[in-house]
């Protein structure tokens, strides 16, 4: 059981200040902070064990190769996977789809005339990836409409699951909406026709707790920097059977067994999808990141905690004549909040609570078809939560806004 | 007429007056209000400025020698910023035009608005009056 002031004192950056006032950091979505014990591990290894891994016999390459694959060990626990060579290491989500997309396309299983059925929600690593697919391969995209609430009705998406569709990329839970889609569920429909998934996990691994085995999805995928970890390193999780059908995405080192003019043979998994030299610093930091997580996220005090903030969040926002928050309405969701104010641009409002001291982010949040659909524009705010932030900063959130939207209102 | 640089030095007495940001702010916000704005009609693809966040729209027009803008964008701010451009700019030669270094962007501490990546759009802005007067002087920019 802890208690938010002993989670807040984990992180050193919570303690700044923006404008001589307390930092209100509300973009955790876009990334998140880092512990102290994530900090002193990068220092660690950077000055005591920095050699590059895999290679070398001596001794700072082996305690940096430990230090990684420890790493490896600590996403594969984390996500409840069945094998540690089903956790390939990566620069982050974007990466991770981009692997799958390329490598799904290149082994053939994406043809003419093939579709990719993905939501209405996806942002744009879980879209350009798959559109670039589908260019090598005559392939298209098929969008399935999310209901007014935000929510993805599981008949209308198993109707959607025509012949010809052959994966299906979903979020676990958009970066727009926040709202928890039924991912175990759709890929029990998905399975029960053939088609495999990939879950766009990055915001789903920050507020749930995620067993990729229960779940039973093909491809998992999340970035480090959004769940305590440094930025430059990502996860794919891929079942074993898949990452053996696709061919390599890059060649380089690390990578191969062996390598002449004539013919190269592949390393095993997992290191066949990780040519070149890893971000092995960030991928080390991912066992204390990710044990903090984990001890979060099955902290049922922690559970109320984030109850209350969501609570907060959203009497704060209903508070404001003429805020519309993107599906506030749907019964599951996770405390990130995307909404417009009524005759107050996003870009000003956010400019303006800076300077008291909240950071918000503004614009399309790199989902611009979603926003599109949802404001007819292209902006909205959002305001994104960790269980590192307190209701005294959802208050402060508050009143800020209220002033912002006397000052901005036309 | 003021020189440039003259207009530049006002406003940078103007916003000396400001110890907060929100006040500086509060201000800009005056001042988008304030601003001859852009005929409807003439908001069209030819003289917006898209940025990431924001859009803005500017029109150039030429008498005697001397060049004329109106601009106008949909987030209140940035029309705030773009309002200090076009005093700086209205009615001045283009030769004047393409002269000025602008240092009065930095003197009052919007600098941060004229990054690339920043949303709002205002070096794009800078580019495109800076080619209008190129264009009317008769000389690349």
């Amino acid at each position: 059981m802890r208690k938010v002031d002993e989670i807040r004192a984990l992180f050193p950056i919570l303690d700044r200040k923006v404008e001589g006032k307390d930092l209100v950091y509300f973009d955790n979505a876009a990334t998140s902070q880092r512990p102290r014990s994530v900090l002193d591990l990068q220092q660690e290894l950077c000055s005591r064990s920095n050699a590059n891994i895999h290679r070398a016999v001596h001794t700072l390459s082996m305690e940096a190769t430990e230090a990684y694959e420890k790493g490896r060990d600590a996403v594969r626990d984390f996500l409840g996977a069945e094998s540690r060579e089903e956790i390939i290491l990566t620069s982050g989500t974007t990466a991770s789809i981009n692997l799958v997309a390329h490598c799904f396309a290149a082994a053939g299983f994406l043809k003419n005339g093939d579709k990719v059925l993905l939501s209405a929600a996806e942002h744009h690593s879980n879209i350009v990836p798959w559109q670039i697919a589908c260019q090598a391969t005559g392939a298209g995209l098929k969008v399935l409409e999310v209901e007014p609430d935000g929510t993805i009705d599981l008949q209308k998406f198993s109707d959607s699951l025509t012949d010809d569709v052959k994966m299906v990329a979903v979020a676990h839970v958009s970066n727009i909406l926040g709202v928890v889609n039924p991912v175990k569920q759709m890929v029990a429909v998905a399975h029960s026709k053939g088609i495999p998934v990939l879950v766009d996990g990055a915001q789903g691994v920050t507020h749930l707790k995620v067993d990729v085995t229960d779940i039973d999805c093909d491809f998992y995928a999340f970035s480090g920097h959004k769940i305590y970890a440094p930025t430059g390193i990502g996860v794919l999780y891929g079942k074993k059977e898949w990452l053996e059908k696709l061919p390599p995405y890059m060649g380089g080192g690390d990578m191969v067994e062996s390598v002449s003019f004539e013919k190269t043979v592949y390393a095993d998994l997992p290191l066949k999808f990780e040519a070149g030299t890893a971000n092995y610093v960030a991928a080390a930091c991912l066992r204390p990141a990710l044990e903090i997580a984990g001890e979060l996220a099955s902290d049922a005090a922690v559970a109320t905690h984030e109850k209350e903030l969501m609570a907060a969040m959203e009497s704060a926002l209903g508070s404001i004549n003429g805020v519309k928050v993107a599906g506030i309405d749907a019964p599951e969701r996770i405390p990130l909040y995307s909404f417009t104010i009524e005759g107050v641009h996003p870009l000003d409002a956010a400019m303006l609570i800076d300077k008291m001291g909240v950071a918000l982010r503004s614009g399309h949040m790199c989902a611009e078809p979603i926003v599109r659909r949802l404001t007819g524009g292209s902006s909205m705010l959002r305001a994104s939560l960790m269980p590192y932030n307190t209701v005294g900063e959802v208050e402060v959130f508050a009143r800020a806004l209220a002033r912002v939207v006397i000052m901005l209102r036309q | 007429m003021k020189t440039i640089a003259e207009i530049e030095n006002e406003i940078i007495d103007e916003f000396s007056v400001f110890d907060e940001w929100l006040d500086k702010y509060e201000y800009l916000i005056d001042l988008g209000k304030e601003m001859p704005l852009v005929e409807e009609s003439d908001k069209n693809d030819t003289n917006i400025i898209e940025g990431c966040q924001s859009r803005v729209w500017l029109t150039c027009t030429e008498e005697c020698g001397r060049l004329h803008f109106k601009a106008d964008s949909d987030a209140i701010i940035t029309k705030g910023i773009i309002s200090l451009l076009v005093r700086v700019f209205e009615g001045q030669t283009p030769e004047d035009i393409l002269a000025a270094d602008l240092g009065f962007i930095d003197a009052i501490g919007l600098k941060d608005n004229l990054s690339p990546t920043r949303a709002g759009g205002l070096a794009a802005m800078i580019k495109k009056i800076r080619a209008f007067a190129a264009a009317y002087s008769g000389k690349e920019d």
